[in-house]
């Protein structure tokens, strides 16, 4: 290693189920060069220091979603995030707020995935087409409704963001509210009816109070509070009309 | 056997983890204020009822050092309120095309707080036109 190469203190919030009762916090002494991430920092202590930190990563360049971790107390991808930044002063990593902690820096995704599932996350064609008759066509007007929600990674730094997921776990929360929000404002879609059983319920739109730091920390720039909070006005819409419409009630 | 045992961490004192959840907290706490000024003004409002001496009473009273103070912490408030608001106003809004360029978030705020700016103005014009 080269004498010019600097050092940064990384404290890790552990916790081994097997062995802590709680979270305790780490620290490790790490060499780091300019361009080297957080993401980075914690690969060399797995190798070097220590090799039964737990961290979950894959692509490394901020598309898998799986590297999302508290940095000095703000959701951040670790891929994306530099040990420079904390120079000198140092770090601190620990898993994401809000969600259970499974081992170290991972978290339980389970909540997340099951939530995602419910929501239909794929287009329900609002008319069924044969192959000869083409593809569904869209104007990029259309496409611009709903394209900036379809960028979300499932990276869940929106649900460490969001304090009213921390307080209630059953609010359906941004990311996965985003999602609903993305395939609803899609043109070819005709699910509407059926996802919005889910978003206008208590857990739905209306778990959410504006606090605005979801959009602010997504790494993707989808904007998860604004798609949730434009679908108040139609929830509150439908709430009252269901009354007038023939069989609205029912629904 | 599993040893899998989910810690979940404590919300305790959330609200002070981070400074943008201090500011929403301020945000939401204005809303108090504009409830008691809500009072104030109800108050005025039964005190008119009541009959001119009654009503100059409590005009005279709103103009005590007391009561000024508390018109200038709520002014202060009430500014921090509408630009808060505003502030988050984008967010509430569907995606609006206008010309066919995408309405930016800068300019729905800027157009809520100069309509807010212009009422005041309006307000002020025409009580001082009564007066």
């Amino acid at each position: 290693m080269a004498d010019t190469e600097k050092i940064i203190e990384i404290q890790v919030l552990r916790y081994r189920p097997e062995q802590d009762k709680e979270p305790v916090l780490q620290s490790y002494k790490v060499p780091f060069t300019d361009d080297m991430s957080v993401l980075q920092g914690l690969q060399y202590i797995k190798d070097f220091l220590d090799g039964t930190v737990s961290f979950r990563w894959s692509c490394r360049m901020a598309i898998c979603g799986s590297c999302g971790m508290m940095i000095d107390g703000k959701p951040k991808l670790s891929c994306k995030t530099f040990l420079r930044e904390y120079y000198p002063q140092g770090l601190q990593v620990e898993a994401l707020a809000h969600l259970p902690i499974e081992r170290d820096l991972m978290v339980s995704v389970e909540d997340f995935v099951t939530k995602l599932e419910s929501i239909k996350p794929y287009i329900i064609p609002k008319e069924e087409r044969t192959l000869e008759q083409g593809e569904y066509l869209q104007t990029p007007q259309q496409r611009d409704m709903y394209e900036q929600f379809s960028s979300c990674i499932n990276c869940m730094l929106c649900y460490a963001a969001c304090p009213q997921y921390g307080l209630n776990p059953k609010f359906t929360g941004p990311g996965i509210l985003a999602l609903l929000h993305r395939y609803n404002a899609d043109s070819r879609d005709g699910g509407q009816a059926e996802r919005n059983e889910l978003g206008y319920a208590d857990e739905g739109f209306w778990g959410c109070t504006a606090v605005g730091y979801c959009s602010e920390v997504c790494p993707k720039g989808v904007d998860p509070a604004n798609a949730i909070n434009q679908n108040k006005m139609n929830s509150a819409i439908n709430y009252f009309t269901r009354f007038v419409t023939p069989g609205g009630a029912g629904k | 056997m599993s040893n899998r045992r989910p810690y979940v961490r404590s919300m305790d004192g959330w609200w002070r983890r981070d400074a943008y959840f201090v500011r929403y907290m301020a945000r939401e706490v204005t809303a108090v204020f504009v409830a008691a000024y809500a009072v104030v003004l109800l108050f005025g409002l039964v005190r008119l009822g009541q009959g001119k001496e009654a009503y100059e009473a409590w005009l005279q009273y709103l103009k005590t050092p007391w009561m000024l103070v508390f018109h200038l912490i709520v002014l202060a408030v009430f500014c921090y309120h509408t630009w808060s608001w505003f502030n988050i106003m984008p967010k509430t809004m569907p995606i609006i095309f206008v010309g066919g360029k995408r309405l930016q978030p800068g300019t729905i705020t800027g157009t809520g707080l100069a309509a807010s700016v212009v009422a005041c103005l309006a307000v002020l014009f025409i009580v001082r036109g009564m007066s």
